[in-house]
């Protein structure tokens, strides 16, 4: 067999290696598991006190009435905003992928919102969704006579929550679907279209069943970047409010670890969080190994 | 047949029209309204044209709110960690792809665990840690922990396995050492995967908000998108062209590398899939 690996030394690959070991030890495996041990004690700030209290932090996050929304809200807001990013971008994606002129020009203009950061975006739907000042109310006061108070209803927060983060990540999305698209068998599609197959039915009976190893990549990358990408959003625009609606996972774990000081709990809720990564991880690698090839 | 068939193409590009509009319009009125006075934005109708206090607004967002130290702050974090983790990744995979060595599996099952790992998820503990290394509120709590990473290795390790073997072969029997292969050979066919590693790391780093808002307290040394926390809760009656003026400032660097490096940017997404 051919191989890449024509030196050897007893030393050098571990010098090289070193760097990444040093940094990936100290810095991502020790404060992972440390997180698993804090998440066991109750802890005065900075860890001057610590109290083992084992699973205690545990059954509160099972038992109190305010986690239970915090998990909830974070299941109803992931799906909002991975539902709605995937959506919009395959149906943007099947737009700018047909046969017309301009198609790289669209496709520019349609993803250049993803290189801009989570913050920048919720300063500016901040501002949008102002009730005063806020343009969106201007329109909706013209057209319909209503002026809601977006920020200060628990469902309307939620909704420019879901707005502002589906806006920014749409475009990681085209990029990709796009991508998807053009790598399509064409012969497949092509005797679809002589066996008189009306686009709808070529599009969900061939183009979407084509598409799923990309749409499974991108619901695992877009629910990663719910559960993590979107911190700056709540926290710019609704601090978890009104009365807890908005307060998701790792908002929660931010209040909790930095501000309420009860580390022990802000531990115990990474460690859910963590959970739920490593369960999206080996759906990745399990059905990632599985991919459907059809055609050739 | 030949008419309908441009009408639906009439209708796509009406459909494109459409999106393109509403994708950009967030930030052009943010734009807009970030050159009135708060006078002029509170008024009724409001004008979408540029103000009066375009300078004024933008000249207090980059002095008195210090956006400009800290757009110099984020760059200098960003450019220190994407040249660090092209370094720190491009030797590892140097090692994982061109050495023989025992435990080479298990090294390898190592580095791809931390995938697993965001910063998010042990902030925390991490906290905890580079506060007692003594490092709270320094440059190098925000550049150190990101300098190595699974997704540089295992990105330049797929360089390297589609480089020919023979290559490595020929500079052996030539007398070539690892490094001497690694810099005069390998590095100048890697240097795609290099600029498109660039553009994806500059980008995140510059983007980073929760990990510096914690690890901050000295706001001289704040990055840019904290920065821009403190102009929507810093005040009593938000003035919203400071506001908007601060994110269009933050959004400018960011957008301008999308714009001229597309082609980088969109390499990095596809290798970032296939890793």
């Amino acid at each position: 067999m051919e191989t890449h690996a024509a030196y050897k030394s007893r030393w050098l690959p571990w010098i090289l290696l070193l760097p990444t070991f040093v940094i990936l030890l100290v810095f991502l495996y020790y404060p992972t598991l440390e997180t698993f041990r804090l998440s066991l004690y109750r802890v005065a700030f900075l860890g001057l006190r610590k109290t083992f209290v084992g699973l205690a932090n545990y059954r509160e996050l099972l038992t109190s009435p305010v986690y239970h929304q915090v998990f909830l809200n974070t299941a109803i807001y992931s799906f909002l905003v991975v539902f709605f990013s995937m959506a919009i971008g395959l149906f943007l994606s099947v737009l700018a992928n047909q046969r017309i002129s301009g198609r790289s020009f669209y496709r520019l203009l349609l993803i250049w919102p993803y290189a801009l950061s989570p913050a920048v975006a919720g300063a500016i739907f901040l501002f949008l969704f102002n009730p005063q000042a806020g343009i969106v109310n201007y329109f909706l006061q013209a057209f319909f006579k209503i002026q809601p108070d977006w920020l200060g209803q628990p469902r309307l927060a939620l909704g420019v929550l879901v707005a502002a983060a589906v806006w920014k990540n749409v475009g990681y999305n085209v990029v990709f679907y796009i991508a998807g698209l053009q790598n399509l068998p064409g012969d497949v599609l092509e005797a679809a279209l002589i066996d008189g197959a009306t686009p709808w039915q070529r599009f969900w009976r061939i183009t979407f069943p084509l598409l799923s190893p990309m749409t499974f990549f991108l619901f695992v990358m877009n629910t990663i970047y719910a559960f993590f990408d979107t911190f700056p959003f709540v926290d710019l625009l609704t601090q978890g409010g009104p009365n807890g609606a908005t307060n998701i996972l790792i908002f929660s774990i931010y209040r909790d670890g930095f501000r309420f000081l009860k580390t022990g709990m802000a531990a115990a809720e990474s460690v859910v969080l963590f959970v739920g990564v490593v369960l999206l991880t080996i759906l990745q690698f399990r059905l990632g190994e599985r991919r459907v090839h059809y055609g050739g | 047949m030949r008419r309908r068939k441009w009408l639906t193409s009439a209708l796509v590009h009406l459909l494109l029209l459409l999106s393109v509009v509403v994708v950009a319009a967030p930030v052009v009125f943010a734009f807009i309204f970030s050159t009135q006075t708060p006078a002029e934005i509170f008024r009724y109708p409001p004008q979408f044209t540029i103000g009066s206090a375009l300078r004024e607004n933008y000249s207090i967002v980059w002095n008195q709110y210090h956006l400009g130290l800290y757009m110099k702050n984020s760059f200098y974090i960003s450019v220190a960690v994407t040249v660090g983790k092209t370094i720190v990744s491009f030797l590892a995979a140097l090692a994982l792809v061109y050495f023989r060595f025992p435990l080479k599996g298990w090294v390898f099952t190592f580095i791809l665990l931390t995938l697993m790992m965001p910063t998010e998820i042990m902030i925390v503990a991490l906290f905890e840690l580079v506060t007692n290394i003594g490092w709270s509120n320094s440059y190098a709590a925000l550049i150190v922990p990101f300098l190595a990473s699974a997704t540089g290795t295992f990105l330049f390790r797929q360089q390297f396995q589609q480089i020919p073997v023979s290559l490595v072969d020929a500079a052996r029997i030539d007398g070539a050492g690892p490094l001497r292969f690694a810099w005069s050979i390998l590095l100048p066919m890697s240097f795609n995967v290099v600029a498109a590693m660039g553009v994806i790391q500059f980008v995140y780093m510059w983007n980073q908000y929760l990990w510096p808002l914690v690890i901050i307290r000295d706001s001289s040394k704040q990055v840019v998108q904290v920065g821009l926390r403190m102009l929507t809760s810093g005040q009593d009656a938000t003035n919203w062209g400071i506001v908007t003026a601060g994110a269009i400032v933050a959004l400018l660097p960011a957008l301008v590398v999308f714009f001229l490096l597309q082609e980088q940017f969109s390499r990095g997404f596809a290798l970032a899939e296939e890793k």
